[in-house]
């Protein structure tokens, strides 16, 4: 039972962080139907500058609260300068094309940022300074850490600020109405354009802080670390009915519990001794015949993109039809 | 014959020539550019087999390494000190290759329904999850030997040539890679021709359908489904094949290989080249394969002069100029460098504003 709580925790946290990044590919979605590959890249900028402002302020020895917030406010803006130039440079200019167009350009566009991180940050791991204290609190039985609650309420606060975005003002309301008719929308006055760059850059904005958020957590940034992060993230925007915005929410949270109690129990699960099934050798003395162990984490993602996809491809949330042509 | 016609009979005939005589030329310069034209060849094949996939079909395909992947092992798993097995190589290709046909029906069957974009994210996830298993099915049982890879695959041997080795043959030295670039081009010759017979029959006129517009082709009466399915297999099968000489030229493979930028790789071939277009596509794998070589002898010598140490790896530069290959010839080329009729009418028609 205490594992239960622990990996519905840990799982919790991770899933916040999937959440916030899939909102950004649920909104670009919504709004121009275009799967931004390159989101997850904006994740890891976003993380690279905070470290590497972080670093360089934890060094000159500032407290750690505010080491975070600095770190956290210089990546916001870089990563919004990454969004808006390639949705100006590689996205606008095939507004219209074939769908596989603008998919194939967002690749391009992937390959280029994290190549560009590998050379400004090396291939290397930057790691978090140790300045904040781990302090853990106990809650029914599992441990969560400061980090974990920081990042939980960070989430929430950004998800009731997002809704509040999108359902309360007049920039929401433009981008509700692009994302239903965008030739309408533009004869009603709402410059369609800037809109869709302003969706682009809040989804960024997100990515800084996911980004900060998802390496606070694990300690380390390097530039690999947005491809799986943003495919993850995406299977929970589809998870959660792509184009949706509460959908995203709770995908992303569904996706972090579900790969956290898959990982938690894959192994106990398959492994065969427990049927009695295993071979004679590895199952005495209480040993294990494992199938699949802890390291298929990575296999959950895909396995419920490919489910829902196949089963419900609209999403839990969605109405709008994964096939759409 | 009409003049046109001699003209491309010349044509060919010279390009037949330098293909045959091409080893010889790079052997002169070093063995190691003869396994670079290998490989170059390997991706010919891997982007030929991708085309029936993304380019006859329309179904963009980001996890087609997986199915290479597949042909690999089934290659090294059947002819190596893994399990004891050594079959002949004539025996195993058709194996892999058909296992790889199951591993596409496998991905193709439950993602049918979806279109364009979606399907491309689910095949990445497929790729990925071929790739974790490689990777991690080496317990309970040692399947893959997980990362470390297995090593020790037997070279191929037809007949009593073994091609890992050089022969004398009629006061002429050919070494082993140069015997493996014959055979691959063999493989190559024998692939562009059931591709162009594909592209040409009632199958590749159904694709073509299917990617125009897929309710009208249904309406037509084409099955569309199985017919899907068939793109799915045969673009999967030449991945195994490819896969397959892979391992058996490189006697070594391990996950590594068959990540997903390798993926990407082959996407940027067939789609810089052209897709659905099979000269378009054989350019495209052609030139990708032998940027990255280019750069190696033009961008270390470069910087080493200039700077006196090397401040930009060559690997870096490749990945950016990929990345960049892909974004511009969106922007401005969008049917590639070769494109085929169809699919330049296709992707340039009229944008909305």
């Amino acid at each position: 039972m205490d594992i239960f709580v622990q990996q519905l925790v840990n799982g919790l946290t991770l899933g916040a962080v999937y959440a916030i990044v899939a909102l950004g590919y649920t909104m670009v979605y919504g709004i121009i139907q275009l799967i931004n590959f390159a989101h997850g890249e904006v994740v890891m900028i976003g993380a690279m500058v905070a470290f590497t402002v972080i670093n360089a302020l934890a060094a000159a020895g500032m407290p750690p609260l505010l080491v975070v917030l600095v770190g956290t406010a210089c990546a916001i803006p870089v990563c919004m300068l990454c969004a808006y130039t390639m949705e100006r440079f590689a996205y606008r200019p095939l507004r219209g094309a074939p769908r596989l167009a603008p998919l194939i350009s967002a690749i391009g566009v992937s390959i280029i940022l994290q190549h560009l991180a590998m050379l400004i940050w090396s291939r290397n791991v930057m790691a978090f300074p140790q300045i904040i204290p781990l302090t853990t609190y106990s809650f029914f039985g599992a441990s969560i850490t400061g980090v974990q609650i920081a990042i939980l309420l960070l989430c929430f606060a950004i998800m009731t600020g997002l809704a509040l975005l999108v359902y309360r003002t007049r920039l929401g309301t433009a981008m509700r109405a692009t994302a239903q008719n965008p030739q309408v929308a533009r004869l009603m006055g709402v410059d369609v354009n800037r809109v869709i760059a302003a969706t682009f850059v809040i989804g960024a904005a997100l990515a800084a802080v996911a980004g900060v958020m998802v390496g606070t957590y694990y300690g380390v940034a390097q530039y690999t670390m947005g491809s799986v992060l943003g495919l993850k993230a995406f299977a929970a925007a589809v998870l959660g009915g792509i184009g949706n915005i509460p959908g995203a929410m709770v995908g992303g949270l569904l996706l972090g519990v579900v790969e956290a109690l898959g990982a938690g129990y894959i192994g106990d699960l398959t492994d065969l001794c427990r049927y009695g099934l295993g071979p004679e050798a590895s199952c005495a003395d209480g040993g294990h015949f494992v199938l699949f162990g802890s390291n298929y984490q990575d296999v959950f993602a895909f396995l419920v993109l490919i489910l829902v996809l196949v089963f419900r491809p609209s999403g839990l949330l969605g109405e709008r039809v994964g096939d759409r042509a | 014959m009409t003049k046109n016609g001699r003209w491309l009979w010349l044509g060919f005939a010279l390009i037949a020539v330098t293909l045959l005589l091409l080893p010889f030329a790079l052997q002169q310069v070093g063995t190691a550019w003869v396994r670079i034209a290998n490989l170059a060849l390997l991706y010919v094949l891997l982007a030929l087999g991708l085309n029936i996939v993304v380019g006859f079909a329309g179904l963009l395909d980001l996890g087609y390494i997986a199915f290479y992947a597949v042909g690999a092992y089934v290659y090294a798993l059947l002819a190596s000190p893994q399990f004891g097995l050594h079959l002949p190589f004539w025996a195993i290709l058709p194996i892999g290759a058909a296992v790889a046909a199951l591993f596409g029906v496998m991905l193709g069957a439950p993602t049918l329904k979806l279109r364009g974009d979606y399907l491309a994210i689910v095949t990445l996830g497929f790729g990925e999850i071929v790739r974790i298993f490689l990777n991690n099915l080496s317990q309970p049982v040692n399947i893959t030997r997980g990362p470390q890879g297995i090593t020790g695959i037997d070279p191929v041997r037809i007949g009593g040539v073994d091609f890992s080795r050089s022969d004398n043959l009629l006061g002429v030295v050919v070494s082993g890679p140069m015997k493996y670039y014959y055979l691959l081009l063999l493989v190559m010759l024998l692939i562009i021709v059931v591709n162009v017979r594909l592209q040409n029959s009632r199958i590749g006129r159904a694709w073509e359908a299917i990617r125009e517009d897929e309710t009208a082709a249904r309406a037509m009466g084409i099955d569309t489904t199985s017919i899907k399915l068939l793109a799915f297999a045969l673009g999967a099968s030449f991945g195994g094949v490819a896969g397959g000489m892979f391992a058996a030229i490189q006697g070594f493979i391990s996950p590594e290989s068959f990540v997903l930028v390798e993926s990407v790789m082959v996407v940027s071939m067939v789609v810089l080249g052209g897709m659905g277009n099979i000269p378009g596509v054989i350019l495209g794998a052609v030139l990708l394969s032998f940027v990255p070589e280019i750069l190696r002898w033009t961008v270390e010598p470069a910087q080493q002069a200039l700077f006196g140490r090397m401040i930009v790896e060559p690997e870096v530069i490749r990945m950016l100029i990929f990345g960049l290959a892909l974004v511009l010839v969106m922007l401005f080329r969008p049917a590639g460098l070769l494109p085929s009729a169809v699919r330049k009418r296709e992707l340039t028609h009229e944008r909305i504003p």
